[in-house]
């Protein structure tokens, strides 16, 4: 019996290496630690209504971030560990296995775990405050949306320490994927817990949609909505447009795997390149649905720290929904090498770099728009700044892969990895951190540091061209992606180790950052004002945290920028907008559904990695049970009194 | 193509001034940028165009970045006579802003059309010398070439005249790899169930380092190959070199070598068992003759609707055996 555990117990748990064993530890002891402190302060209560069972936008937008955040360690970690052993020639600091282990899981987590939950933590902080709403147009299901992704986040993970990780890159082309070369779990591991969290992100792109279109203040035409509401009106129209060919595709991946279908095998008729095909249907829209967001950031903060109006609005909103059309036409050229012929070819490549001309545009409107403005370089504006240049050099290298005859050369080296990593950390990265440090003070109510803040954005910025411009050569000399180590006689040596160095220092980067939250909750600087950047929109115009209830009474907009033209009124010696009286305000109530739906979740695709039915079909009732029981609860919603609004109202403006 | 040279070794000049640094006396194998046939010479040309006509755009909009940040900065504004909260519209210079990217996006969009033609892999390079063939055949983690016409086969390395086209002959039996050896040109996947056709020509003799590009499991980063040019007279030679003192592949030996497994040292063989590339490619089109109806029966509609469809790269090799001998349209 105890030979029978102990044979199950080293399949199950991944076993042998000592960097597993010791973060082993350190999950062991992390977990041991948050579960001591919170019985140590009773606060379990308090982590069950007022975070995990919330629908309030803002705390699950919260949520999306700290877990973000964590995943942004993670994926780190991942990159360092590769830079690491890619520092020489013929090191084995890593095996094989392992690093092709950690691609697989860097690509994942940094895209799915890290870009996608970060997004949607701003899209909830940001857009019912930007659009004068209370809440987003369903609660209980943007709560649902979170906690998906976090179960399909959880599941992801566990596989670092159960089962295997997975380790065909970070888009499972079959046939390595299939059972026939990937026998192991560490492939099912990755297909549950995209699909887990992919309903979550597909329920978020028509949530916000809904909002955006329908919870709107009065007088906001869509024509007179911040950038950032647009960039996720565009944002989430790809999402709910891609999304479903993914979860189709990992369905047959899994039905393949699972069933012993035919969709992608070599054998029975089953044809890989359709995936190759459908992966990229949703693979390229979705670096458009974090970039947009991205774009709507900027345009935000180019404005307010320029002290002038957004330069081209029509412009802007033109660019940003014809990218989300075309980003579904460009798909092929992922694999201009699969010999689709000339005409095919060249059709993906021109759709491609159409995609340039809208982007090009939105450059030149965040030029014009700093342009005889005030600029004042705080954080946001600093990393718009390091943005501009980024991503133009990016997106020129990004039309030099899309010309197809040039790109046989290009393809799957290190050209191509030091393009869409400037893409996506100088555009999406930078993106978010300009986001967050703009809105930080309407999340939490205190400003952070300054000084670490630009520690942290030097050795970010620095580290990033240390880090990928040798790349680029290393992709030109012949350098392909995915190699685990290259000999003394390639001559890459010295690239790679300046390439480790810049990563090196990317890290040390997020280290400041990290410092800067600390030290801002140490020593706090309470944002008393509500607005802190003299900003432009609806957000700025009520107090930092904002209430629960966000707006006391329903704002009415007249223009573009609407807080902003009230203060230049108020400074002209006008009166204030007369404002109605107090109602008493409806709101959702909390619901504990969410959380145990998702994890029925969980459990239902652990039990399918597995093959467990046993396990799969009671989460998948489970599933099903949850679903019960909301239909038939009509205690859903509740209003906040007068006195309560007035109370909560008074101690917010105190400070003012 | 001659004409163009300067630019190419001007390109070429700057990074290599970086790598001297950095690498100071290797003897360093440029890739991409070290072009030594002539279709990853084209590409090299194309690659340069491109870059340039991107700079039209990068560099103005670079100096503008950082002139405005400088220019419009807080601390240096002292008066606000230019402070214009309110301007956020011109449309004189939003037709240019739109105007500029568009013409360049439709230069780029002509040439690389034009470019995307002539560079097709699967077309036949115009020489005076008859084309050479070799079939690639990527493992796990080799790769195996065989020469149809001179009889032998090698693992890992190949031998091939300067100034002769070769057209490669490309599948797998194995997860999709991509066949690349970057300073003769640009590569193609080598995938199961079909034959990919690429024509390379080196234009002096020499040894280019091959890759495997695409990832294929465990040992992937172990699939470098070499790929040694040379004149017509040596070649000829190590072709009998190799008849002579190379041992046999048997089906079984091909069998052994296909096991998943990495070959450190390059070899050879006299011979190779018959059709055998031929063999690999159709090895998963078995359903015609089990009686099954997923692959076989299909087979026919599939080959003539991929052509209605100009995958004019590829030959599925669902079309029965004879499909690898349909691209002699490259001959």
């Amino acid at each position: 019996m105890l030979d029978r555990i102990k044979d199950f117990a080293s399949g199950f748990f991944v076993t042998g290496d000592p960097l597993i064993y010791g973060a082993d530890v350190a999950i062991v002891l992390t977990m041991i630690a948050v579960v001591a402190v919170l019985s140590y302060f009773k606060k379990w209560g308090w982590l069950w209504k007022e975070w995990l069972t919330s629908v309030d936008h803002k705390k699950i937008g919260i949520m999306y971030i700290i877990a973000a955040l964590l995943m942004l360690f993670r994926g780190g970690v991942d990159a360092l560990l590769m830079r690491t052993q890619l520092v020489m020639p013929d090191n084995d600091f890593l095996k094989p296995e392992h690093y092709n282990e950690i691609f697989t899981t860097h690509g994942v987590i940094m895209i799915l775990f890290m870009a996608m939950p970060l997004m949607f933590g701003l899209f909830n902080i940001a857009v019912p405050l930007q659009i004068g709403a209370r809440d987003v147009a369903f609660p209980f299901l943007n709560s649902l949306s979170f906690w998906l992704f976090f179960m399909g986040a959880m599941l992801f993970n566990l596989s670092f320490v159960i089962g295997g990780s997975p380790n065909g890159g970070w888009l499972a082309y079959p046939p390595l994927t299939e059972k026939m070369f990937s026998p192991g779990v560490g492939q099912d591991f990755y297909i549950w817990g995209i699909q887990i969290s992919g309903i979550g992100s597909l329920m978020t792109g028509i949530n916000f949609i809904i909002t955006i279109l329908k919870m709107r203040a009065p007088g906001m035409k869509l024509m007179k909505m911040p950038m950032f509401s647009w960039s996720v009106l565009a944002s989430s129209l790809t999402i709910i447009l891609a999304f479903p060919i993914l979860t189709v595709t990992l369905a047959l991946l899994f039905l393949d795997r699972f069933l012993g279908a035919h969709f992608f095998s070599l054998d029975a008729g089953g044809n890989p390149m359709m995936y190759i095909n459908l992966i990229w249907m949703w693979g390229h829209p979705e670096v458009y649905i974090v970039v947009l967001p991205a774009f709507g950031i900027f345009s935000e903060v180019v404005s307010t720290f320029s002290k002038k109006k957004l330069f081209g609005y029509k412009s802007m909103v033109f660019a940003l929904m014809s990218i989300s059309v075309v980003s579904f036409f460009t798909w092929a050229h992922h694999f201009f090498t699969m010999g689709s012929g000339a005409d095919v070819n060249a059709f993906f490549a021109v759709s491609t770099m159409i995609i340039a001309i809208p982007t090009g545009v939105k450059i030149f409107n965040w030029l014009l728009t700093m342009y005889k403005g005030k600029i004042s370089f705080k954080l946001p504006m600093l990393w718009t700044m390091a943005f501009i240049p980024c991503f133009v050099i990016g997106g020129m290298t990004g039309v030099l892969l899309s010309v197809a005859p040039a790109d046989f050369q290009f393809h799957n080296s290190y050209f191509l990895i030091a393009h869409f990593h400037q893409v996506l950390i100088g555009g999406v990265a930078f993106g978010y951190f300009a986001g967050l440090y703009y809105w930080w003070p309407k999340m939490f109510g205190f400003t952070l540091n300054e000084k670490l803040g630009k520690w942290a954005f030097w050795l970010w910025n620095i580290g990033f061209y240390v880090c990928f411009m040798p790349q680029y050569l290393l992709g030109l000399m012949g350098m392909t992606r995915r190699y685990s180590t290259y000999g003394w006689d390639t001559g890459w040596f010295g690239l790679n180790l300046v390439s480790t160095i810049g990563g090196f220092l990317m890290g040390i980067g997020f280290l400041f950052q990290v410092w800067q939250i600390l030290h801002s909750i140490r020593f706090m600087q309470k944002d008393k004002t509500g607005d802190p950047w003299d900003g432009r929109t609806l957000e700025w115009s009520i107090p930092s945290p904002a209430p629960m209830y966000n707006f006391a009474t329903e704002p009415r907009v007249g223009e573009v920028d609407d807080w902003w033209e009230e203060k230049q009124r108020l400074a002209a010696g006008q009166a204030p907008q007369p404002k109605p009286a107090l109602e008493p305000i409806h709101m959702p109530k909390n619901s504990g559904i969410p959380i145990i739906k998702a994890a029925c979740w969980f459990v239902a695709g652990f039990g399918f990695v597995f093959d467990w039915l046993w396990l799969a079909i009671p989460g998948l009732v489970g599933v099903a049970v949850c679903m019960l029981a909301h239909s038939f609860n009509y205690d859903t919603d509740y209003y906040i009194p007068v006195d309560e609004i007035k109370r909560t109202e008074a101690a917010a403006r105190r400070g003012v | 193509m001659k004409k163009k040279g300067w630019y190419r070794r001007l390109a070429a000049a700057i990074p290599l001034a970086a790598m001297a640094f950095l690498l100071s006396g290797c003897s360093v194998n440029m890739g991409v940028l070290d072009p030594k046939g002539t279709i990853a010479k084209q590409q090299l040309d194309l690659m340069i165009i491109a870059s340039i006509l991107c700079l039209i755009i990068l560099v103005p909009v670079l100096v503008m970045t950082f002139w405005f940040a400088w220019r419009y900065r807080q601390k240096a504004r002292n008066n606000d006579s230019d402070y214009k909260p309110n301007w956020a519209h011109s449309g004189k210079i939003e037709a240019v802003m739109w105007g500029v990217p568009i013409v360049i996006i439709l230069i780029l969009a002509i040439i690389t059309v034009q470019y995307t033609h002539k560079l097709e892999p699967s077309k036949a390079i115009q020489s005076d010398s008859k084309a050479i063939t070799i079939e690639v055949t990527s493992l796990d983690w080799k790769w195996l070439f065989t020469y149809p016409d001179q009889g032998i086969a090698t693992v890992n390395y190949f031998e091939f005249p300067a100034n002769v086209p070769v057209h490669f002959k490309l599948t797998a039996d194995s997860p999709m790899n991509s066949f690349w050896i970057p300073q003769l040109g640009g590569q193609i996947y080598t995938m199961s169930g079909m034959a990919m056709n690429l024509n390379l020509m080196a234009d002096e003799p020499g040894e280019y380092p091959g890759k495997g590009a695409n990832f294929t499991g465990e040992h992937f980063g172990k699939m470098g190959f070499i790929a040694k040019a040379t004149t017509q007279d040596e070649f000829d030679k190590w072709v009998s070199d190799v008849k002579a003192n190379s041992p046999a592949l048997s089906q079984q030996g091909y069998d052994e070598l296909a096991e998943p497994g990495v070959v450190d040292t390059a070899k050879s063989y006299s011979s190779f068992p018959d059709g055998l590339f031929d063999r690999i490619v159709n090895k998963y089109n078995v359903g015609a003759e089990s009686g099954h109806q997923h692959g076989g029966d299909s087979s026919g509609s599939d080959s003539s609707d991929m052509s209605g469809m100009d995958m004019s790269g590829m030959d599925m090799g669902s079309s029965a055996g004879s499909a690898a001998h349909d691209s002699s349209s490259s001959h």
